[in-house]
């Protein structure tokens, strides 16, 4: 069965009102042409931390969530780790790897469903890209 | 004793195996996968090339399968091209008639084509920079008449549209877009690939020039489609793809071209593809249609009376049953299409979501996110309809 991917702490951070950021020095959008997801992801960076961040998703409810949990997770980081957010989704997702962080646990679900890997990492890959570009 | 039409199909013998995804690929009769299968024991050779015994079983099976598709389409053997697939056919029907267009000429294209009948279109207009206009389509899914003759001007030198949707399952008024294209003179393409799963056709009395479908959504094998043209448009059309078995003469600065419709099968064709195809019209031509189409009907009103009744479910496309195929898409208000059709995979049943390679469609009907799709055919049961129905409730209660 699917429906152990849709718990309770996903369905909530899908849930979650996104940020809206005004004045990015970095702003990313992906597509998933194979669903149709579309994530922007927005951040600010002072002094290489990321000061704060907002996103723009449209996609299934993996795909909001984790966009919801890659806006919250970035602020504080330093650029590197907030690119590093998504070696340790995919870590967990496709090498069995421990979650880095508490929430990430929400994600195991999604494990055994490769056709869905991609829902959750798009917006871990935006927000990367976002990060090495600025 | 006689199989049931489900009982032909080995793959649906799984109990609580509900497949409703016959739009994106047809399942396949077990005695057409054993049609393929004989012929590469006993018939395996290229056509057209060899004398020995194998090529000539190989040849009498393949000009056999052209004729079936033929007596299928009510068309002589020489119309019907067969090729990879719908998609190299919609491509071939494109340069074929739009190769030497220019600035000037229009190609009017319905906005419920799939992505395989428009790009071919799109890609020509921005190289040979003729225009393109989109015939417009009613909130319901339907082409829009209203302003045909506005739409298809006398600039136009060919009209595109497909002969069933497949997203909303509305069936096109060929004969009507036929007329129109005929006053100003040009031609008309058809895309059949969501029309051919639900019966005979026959593209020349609609007033097609040019008739695209998949075999692989016709209970046939993949890797095969077929190009139907009439002959005085097949003869005046240049091939796409040049190479061996085309030709007419060659010399070392020039060459000819063969005659229909081996112009436009080049390479070594899919043989082996062709028969299972042949296979699978055969065992569609002996089925009673009436009968079919009275059940599919009857699944169709019942899919779309169990939807009317959910809260928050929204029909894309026609709402009854006149001049549609039994293809239904829709929405469902804070669900996305994606999610749901993991969720019913999860309880067994195969729908589509997404946006079915139709995003002209998707974006002038607002659907963004696109939508759920469930196709039937004649193998489908009420007890799939209630098995989706079921599970969509199920579903929407997990989602929410
Ligand atoms: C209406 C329509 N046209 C064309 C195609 C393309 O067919 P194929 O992918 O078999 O080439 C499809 C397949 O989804 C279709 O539904």
């Amino acid at each position: 069965m699917s429906d152990e991917l849709y718990g309770a702490a996903i369905k909530e951070l899908a849930a979650r009102e996104p940020a809206v950021l005004d004045g990015a020095d970095a702003s990313v959008s992906l597509d998933n042409p194979l669903c149709g997801d579309r994530v922007s992801l927005d951040v600010r960076l002072d002094g290489g931390r990321v000061t704060a961040s907002g996103h723009r998703v449209k996609g299934c409810l993996l795909c909001k969530a984790a966009a919801a949990l890659a806006e919250e997770r970035a602020v504080g980081l330093e650029a590197d780790g907030a690119a590093q957010l998504l070696d340790q989704v995919a870590g967990m997702l496709k090498k069995g790897a421990e979650p880095a962080f508490p929430a990430l646990a929400a994600f195991l679900p999604v494990r055994p469903h490769k056709s869905r890997h991609d829902c959750v990492l798009l917006p871990f890959k935006a927000l990367a890209r976002a990060v090495k570009a600025s | 004793m006689s199989l049931t039409i489900r009982e032909a199909f080995p793959a649906l013998a799984r109990p609580g195996f509900h497949y409703l995804d016959s739009a994106a690929m047809a399942q396949i009769p077990g005695l057409v996968s054993e049609a393929v299968t004989h012929h590469n024991r006993t018939a395996r050779s290229n056509v057209r090339r060899g004398l020995h015994e194998m090529a000539q079983r190989a040849d009498a099976a393949y000009d056999g399968a052209r004729a079936t598709v033929g007596r299928f389409l009510n068309a002589p053997a020489e119309e019907v091209v067969f090729t990879a697939g719908c998609t190299l056919a919609l491509n071939m029907a494109a340069w074929g008639l739009g190769r030497n267009l220019g600035p000037g000429d229009e190609v009017a294209v319905s906005r419920l084509e799939h992505h395989s009948s428009c790009l071919p279109w799109m890609a020509l207009a921005r190289e040979r920079g003729f225009a393109l206009r989109w015939l417009p389509v009613t909130p319901d899914g339907r082409l829009d008449f209203a302003d045909l003759g506005a739409m298809v001007t006398p600039r136009c030198k060919v009209v595109v549209a497909t002969h069933a949707s497949n997203v909303t399952g509305a069936v096109s008024d060929l004969p009507r877009l036929a007329e129109a294209a005929r006053a100003v003179g040009a031609l008309l393409v058809v895309d059949g690939a969501q029309m051919v799963p639900h019966g005979r056709v026959d593209p020349r009395a609609l007033g097609a020039d040019l008739y695209a479908f998949a075999g692989h959504k016709a209970y046939g094998p993949t890797g095969i489609g077929v190009l139907w043209g009439r002959a005085e448009v097949l003869d005046g059309m240049a091939p796409l793809v040049v190479g061996g078995g085309m030709v007419g003469t060659v010399g070392d600065d020039d060459f000819t071209w063969g005659e229909p419709p081996h112009r436009f099968e080049a390479g070594t064709p899919p043989v082996a593809q062709a028969v299972g195809l042949a296979a699978a019209l055969e065992w569609m031509s002996g089925l009673d249609w009436q009968a079919v189409h009275q059940q599919e009907a009857a699944l169709t009103w019942h899919l779309l009376d169990g939807l009317r009744s959910m809260e928050g479910v929204r029909i894309v496309g026609p709402l009854g049953l006149e001049a549609r195929v039994p293809v239904v898409s829709f929405t469902v208000e804070g669900c996305h299409p994606h999610d749901l059709s993991h969720l019913l995979a999860g309880r067994g049943v195969a729908v589509r979501g997404g946006a079915h390679c139709a995003r002209p469609l998707m974006s002038v009907l607002g659907l963004e996110e696109g939508t759920l799709r469930a196709s039937l055919a004649p193998y489908t049961n009420r007890d799939d309809v209630d098995a989706l129905l079921r599970g969509l409730a199920e579903a929407m209660k997990v989602l929410r």
